[in-house]
Formats: structure tokens, C-alpha cells, sequence
């Protein structure tokens, strides 16, 4: 396969919702490119398109004009089936809430997605020994979402998300449920492999600390592109902003 | 190494027909397991049906108990059972349910899965975000749909033949209590066994038939819902 070096393409997208009889405009034509193995993350108020730019990456909607390509995939000529199959294979999703399928055990949350992808049991079961290990759970692997804190309930999520890996990891507010040193640890864990799997992590976050370890900090106001920063030239910006606020 | 095979193995297979799949006995492992961890909630959906089943095969299984008597032939029989109310004129030959039972039987049947079609909708509003995830995970509309009518499928058998079991017991006592034991002497058991198998069929049909619009509410859920947070 050739290494493609973006692994999301955003072209000049727009997305308008129906409020009641209202036209609301939440995308205002976005150009954004992902290089594979990023680790960037969306900020803006809320009420800026955020979400919307955000749930398009993922796959979770479609844009009203413009194209969201994802690996080289133009996701809007998709079917039912292929998105499914997108959203099994290709993309890892992190929540904010956990949502650990409550009725499973930590180790079948993680094997459930390899399932759905066609892995015999047994197979899936070994790598999601690996993976919970990865994330320092293994010998958690039999207890219920009601018995792990929710430190621990994110890094399942973590490992599930890296169930059939994915090129790209959706976090959506990962440390917005979690306490300061949790959510350090949780943030340290999606840097570690992200870097050692090479999978591009895209996460909306308010959370400085995120901040901290991204490669690119994407700030959407207004349902536009703000600025985009590296991270070199973010210390210095947050710096402001802790000034400001 | 061997997660290097893994991942190859899958590329290739995956190539060849971009799926995502979820086999069958899969899915009545997870609606097992989803029964069993929700087992009070899958009770009280359940109840009604159970309720309903053992009112049918209670009505079903005391008219083959007046069959078995009439058949036997005997006067002193008969004369019973027109003292305890059967509406019997002298040519007849067997006892079937009037209309009044029957409309009463219908009622009872459409409150109870009207009952089931209330208490499956409320599971599905529960386990919104539970979708959601598994839809984020890939699943199909139509393993949702799976999972909620092989849960619905599971409970309608349990519950009906738990109430069929129910009734027919109390038919029997109870024709043991007004004719005596010559009553469960003289019942055909093809009779009882075939009152108890229809109103264990019509009690699964019935679970079936309440979950399908709940179902379809779930199925048709969208993975974006798992996002959501309510607080």
C-alpha cells in the first residue's frame, strides 16, 4: 500500500442544520489537512462548529457542500455499509462519557470491534489481551465497566479504539469525566501509542494539558479556521490566554 | 509477530469484501448476557406477557378438562359440569371457548403487548448511548435489530412457557377442586399438550411483535448519539 502523507482532507467544506425554520450555518467552508500520524486538537467555544467539523472527521456526518476525505476516501459517496466498515476499521472512537458497553466485560468491549470485523474469536481474544496490557489492564480483563474507575474505563475505551487499527483515533473531550491526574494519565497513554503505532490522534478538547502534548492545536471560531498553530508557537499562546482569562 | 498475521490476515480478507460482520451465535451470546446482567428489567417486561399466557392456557386447558369429562361419556359427568355454569344443550359433544372468553382472551393479549411494546421502548431510550457506541464500533442497522428481537425472542419464550406452565397447572387444580380427580383422570394429555405448546407459539409471537417498532427505533438510532452528553 502506498504511504499516503494525509490522512484527512477537509476541502472547503460547509454544513447548514434547520433550526425550526431558521437556516443555521455551523461550517463556513473549512480547509484542513491531517497529516498520518498527528496528534492535533480542535479548540473553540462552543456553538462554533466544532462538534460539526469534528463528527465529519469522524465519519458521523456529512457535509452540506465540500468533501471530507478520509485515507483518500471521499466519505460523503459512501453507503451504509461502507460507512460501518469506515468507522469499524479505519477510525477509533474515545468518549467522553467512556460509553463501556455496560452489559460487557472489559476485555469483550475490546474484542467486539475485531469481531464485527470478521476476526475469529480466538484471535481477537489474544490481541485483546495485548491491548489491555498495553494500557496496563490485563489483569482487569474479566470486570465489569461498574467495577473500573473511570481512569480505567477511558483506557479500556483506549484499547478499544485501537481494536483494528485505526488510522485515525476520534477523542471527543477524553479528559472532560476524569480528575487532574487521571486525565494526565490517560493523555500521556494516547501520546505513547499513539507514537508507537503511528496513528493520527484528533481530539476536541478544552484541556491545556492536551494541549500540551499536540503536535497542531486547529482553533475554530465562528464555524471557520481560526489559526492554526505548531506546537512550538503554543506555549507561548497559552501562555496569553492563561494571561487573558 | 503474530500481531503482524493477524493484521495481514484481516487486510486481505477485508480487502476482498469490506463487511462488517457479527455472526449469529455471537449475537445470542451478547442478548444472552444482555438478559442476564438486565434480568430484573427483562422480568418486568416479561411479566405482563406472563400474565396474559397463563390467562390463555389457564381458559385453553379448563376446556380440555371439560372435553376429557364430556368424553367419557358419563351422565353424572356432564351433569357437573352444567351445574358449575358450562352452557351445555344435550346434543352437544365438546366444549369450545364462547365468544365472550374469546373477546375477553383478545383484550387481555392486545393489553399485554401493548404493555411489552411500552416497557421495550423505554430499554431502548435506555441503552441509547449503548447503541450509539456499538454503531460507532460499526455495528449495522440490522445487527441492532438482531440483537433487540433475539432478546425480545428469548424473554417471549421464557416467559410464555412459564406462563403456560402457570395456567395450565391452575386449570388443573382448579378441575380438580370442582369435579374431583376423575377430572384429571379424564383429560386427554395430546389436549393439555397442545393447549400448552399454541399459548407458548402466540406468547413468543406476541414478544416478537411487541419488540419490532422498538426495535426498528434502535436500529435506525445514529452513531453520532453517542457523543452526546446529558448531565
Amino acid at each position: 500500500m502506498p504511504e499516503v502523507s494525509q490522512v484527512v482532507r477537509v476541502v472547503n467544506v460547509t454544513k447548514s442544520f434547520k433550526l425550526g425554520k431558521i437556516e443555521v450555518q455551523a461550517l463556513k467552508g473549512v480547509d484542513l489537512e491531517i497529516a498520518r500520524g498527528d496528534y492535533l486538537s480542535i479548540m473553540g467555544p462552543s456553538g462554533s462548529g466544532k462538534s460539526t467539523l469534528f463528527n465529519m472527521i469522524g465519519g458521523l456526518d456529512k457535509p452540506t457542500s465540500g468533501k471530507v476525505f478520509i485515507d483518500e476516501v471521499d466519505i460523503a459517496q459512501l453507503d451504509a455499509y461502507e460507512l460501518a466498515w469506515l468507522r469499524c476499521r479505519k477510525i477509533g472512537y474515545i468518549f467522553q462519557t467512556f460509553n463501556i458497553i455496560q452489559v460487557m466485560t472489559a476485555l469483550e468491549n475490546v474484542t467486539l470491534p475485531m469481531i464485527f470485523a470478521g476476526m475469529n474469536s480466538e484471535a481477537a481474544v489474544q490481541k485483546g489481551m495485548m491491548l489491555l496490557e498495553q494500557v496496563g489492564l490485563a489483569d482487569r480483563h474479566s470486570h465489569k465497566p461498574f467495577e473500573l474507575s473511570g481512569g480505567q474505563q477511558q483506557r479500556v475505551a483506549i484499547a478499544r479504539a485501537l481494536a483494528n487499527d485505526p488510522a485515525i483515533i476520534l477523542a471527543d473531550e477524553p479528559t472532560g469525566n476524569l480528575d487532574l491526574n487521571t486525565g494526565e494519565e490517560v493523555i500521556a497513554l494516547l501520546k505513547r501509542l499513539s507514537q508507537e503505532r503511528r496513528v493520527t490522534v484528533i481530539s476536541a478538547t478544552h484541556d491545556f494539558k492536551m494541549l500540551n502534548v499536540s503536535d497542531r492545536v486547529v482553533w475554530i471560531r465562528d464555524g471557520r479556521v481560526d489559526k492554526i498553530e505548531n506546537r512550538e508557537e503554543l506555549s507561548i499562546s497559552i501562555g496569553r490566554i492563561g494571561v487573558r482569562g | 509477530m503474530q500481531v503482524r498475521i493477524f493484521s495481514d490476515t484481516l487486510e486481505n480478507s477485508a480487502r476482498e469484501h469490506r463487511l462488517v460482520v457479527l455472526p449469529f451465535s455471537k449475537s445470542v451470546e451478547i442478548a444472552y448476557k444482555s438478559i442476564r446482567v438486565r434480568f430484573f428489567r427483562a422480568l418486568i417486561t416479561t411479566l405482563s406477557l406472563v400474565l396474559a399466557v397463563s390467562f390463555l392456557s389457564f381458559v385453553d386447558v379448563s376446556n380440555d378438562v371439560a372435553n376429557g369429562m364430556l368424553a367419557s361419556g358419563k351422565p353424572g359427568l356432564r351433569q357437573d359440569l352444567i351445574r358449575s355454569g358450562y352452557d351445555l344443550n344435550p346434543q352437544d359433544t365438546n366444549v369450545a371457548s364462547n365468544p365472550k372468553q374469546r373477546w375477553i382472551i383478545i383484550l387481555s393479549l392486545l393489553v399485554c403487548v401493548v404493555g411489552i411494546v411500552n416497557a421495550q421502548l423505554m430499554a431502548v431510550t435506555e441503552r441509547f448511548r449503548e447503541i450509539g457506541t456499538m454503531k460507532c464500533l460499526g455495528a449495522l442497522d440490522r445487527f441492532i435489530l438482531r440483537l433487540f428481537i433475539l432478546e425480545a425472542g428469548m424473554q417471549g419464550l421464557a416467559g410464555a412457557a412459564v406462563g403456560a406452565l402457570i395456567g395450565t397447572l391452575f386449570a388443573l387444580a382448579g378441575g380438580l377442586a370442582r369435579f374431583g380427580l376423575a377430572a384429571v383422570q379424564l383429560v386427554a394429555v395430546a389436549d393439555v399438550a397442545a393447549s400448552l405448546a399454541g399459548a407458548t407459539a402466540i406468547g413468543l409471537l406476541l414478544s416478537l411483535l411487541g419488540v419490532l417498532y422498538p426495535a426498528w427505533v434502535a436500529a435506525r438510532m445514529q452513531p453520532v448519539e453517542a457523543m452526546r452528553v446529558e448531565q
